[in-house]
């Protein structure tokens, strides 16, 4: 198979690598970019463990050929704090001991980001509906809703 | 395998129409990646849609909207213009999957991944949408329960794309809705659902009626039969009794894990009662 040559955006850097046409963006942001935030839980779209931002859509990054990242932006886990500054989602997930085993937290974070930036007041309802696309075998999910109920709070006093 | 990003329809048309192996059209890739990993196809092509002009855009025309085949529900559900013409569509395509694949997943790709049990294809097919089919010998626009010929399985031929939905404008007095049943309150598959299409004249009886049923054959089912029963009703009791008979009549379901036959023939009846007092209220009808 002949690789593709991609450029593309990844945290706001300008990235370019080969990739395989049957490759994922997560293969390629894990065994390729080396940024292993992203993870995979189940490969087919279903746990959000893998979960990204693509051009402001929350996408599974499992679902997506890395070829498709041409031009486009991405936005990762590894983007979220800014250097030591933990990003407030970030904050109240340590506050709320809002993880366990920590392999959903990376992609309960992005979908938690993007529900914010798209809805900053949400209700209890309206956390659970938008984080629906996200499994979590250790919380129950409890703690991660008041994490996020908390985060938007402060992010709204910010 | 090869990946190809084509920029025009016809470029798209012409690679598809010459592959020599199996060729897959990409677009949010919510079913067909999953396929590909679970190694139920393997492509020889992937011809990725999205940057032809015009796939990816909502546009409204002087006959209704026109869907491009590459839009993902989520921007069709932000769509206000659509929304207000065609909740139930809308509300239908919103129902698959999670956020994160309502960022990825199309309308066109649940019409042509041809599940029985497709979300948004029963109200599409209530709504009599129609599908333009791009191919080698030019273009067609198609009734789009004409697409599903079976469970994976379309009428479309090869090198050929539906490019766009066409949905039409509304009248005034008109209303659809969409409700499925699962056995919990999202992220799941249809059981059994139903699509309802109406238009009411100016006393409030039904002008016009359409009915689809999901997951209770192996194609989405118009069932005409029971959009003629509501003509001329105010969906008083008697009528929305004979259109769940008649609705439950018309499905040839199968037993699996997820419903048995009875259970789906029942529910199928009570969904289509339900969404028609949905569409008849959203239509002004009292």
């Amino acid at each position: 198979m002949a690789g593709v040559a991609v450029s593309t955006t990844i945290n706001g850097d300008a990235v370019e690598y080969l990739c395989q046409p049957d490759e994922t963006l997560l293969e390629v942001l894990r065994d390729r970019l080396g940024l292993t935030g992203a993870k995979e839980g189940c490969g087919t779209g279903d746990c959000g463990a893998c979960s990204v931002i693509v051009d402001g859509r929350l996408v599974c990054s499992c679902l997506v050929l890395g070829a498709e990242a041409e031009g486009r932006k991405v936005e990762t886990i590894e983007g979220m704090a800014h250097g030591d500054q933990l990003h407030p989602l970030q904050q109240k997930f340590l506050e709320h001991a809002a993880l366990q085993c920590g392999v959903c937290t990376p992609g309960f974070l992005i979908a938690a980001k993007d529900l914010l930036e798209k809805n900053p007041s949400p209700t209890e309802e309206e956390i659970r509906f938008g984080l629906a696309g996200n499994l979590c075998r250790c919380t129950g999910y409890d703690k991660i809703v008041r994490a996020v109920q908390d985060a938007a709070n402060v992010m709204k006093g910010a | 395998m090869r990946y190809i990003r084509p920029l025009s329809i016809e470029d798209a048309v012409g690679e598809l129409a010459k592959a020599v192996g199996p060729a897959a059209i990409l677009a949010g890739g919510s079913d067909l990646l999953v396929r590909m990993k679970g190694g139920f196809i393997e492509p020889e092509l992937i011809v990725d849609i999205k940057r032809i002009g015009g796939l990816a855009d909502i546009k409204e025309t002087a006959d209704g909207f026109r869907i491009g085949a590459a839009v993902p529900c989520a921007v069709l559900g932000e769509n206000k213009a659509v929304r207000k013409a065609w909740p139930g569509v809308v509300e239908a395509a919103n129902l698959i999957g999670s956020k994160q694949v309502q960022g990825r997943c199309t309308i066109t790709g649940n019409l042509c991944n041809a599940s029985p049990a497709a979300d948004s294809v029963p109200a599409l097919v209530a709504a009599g949408a129609k599908a333009v089919v791009a191919g080698p010998s030019g273009k067609r626009t198609i009734a789009v329960e004409t697409v599903p010929t079976g469970p994976g399985r379309t009428s479309l031929a090869k090198g050929e794309i539906i490019e766009a939905i066409l949905l039409d404008k509304r009248p005034e007095h008109a209303g659809d809705a969409y409700l499925r049943f699962i056995p919990r309150t999202e992220m799941d598959i249809a059981v059994v659902s139903a699509g309802v299409n109406l238009t009411l004249d100016d006393h409030g009886a039904i002008k016009t009626a359409r009915v689809a049923l999901g997951a209770a054959a192996p194609t989405v089912l118009l069932v005409e039969e029971a959009g003629q029963v509501l003509v001329g009703s105010k969906l008083d009791e008697a009528t929305l009794e004979r259109l769940a008979k008649i609705c439950s009549g018309a499905c040839r379901p199968i037993d699996d894990k997820r419903g048995t036959i009875e259970f789906r023939r029942k529910v199928a009846g009570v969904l289509a009662q339900r969404a028609a007092a949905i569409a008849y209220k959203r239509a002004g009808g009292k």
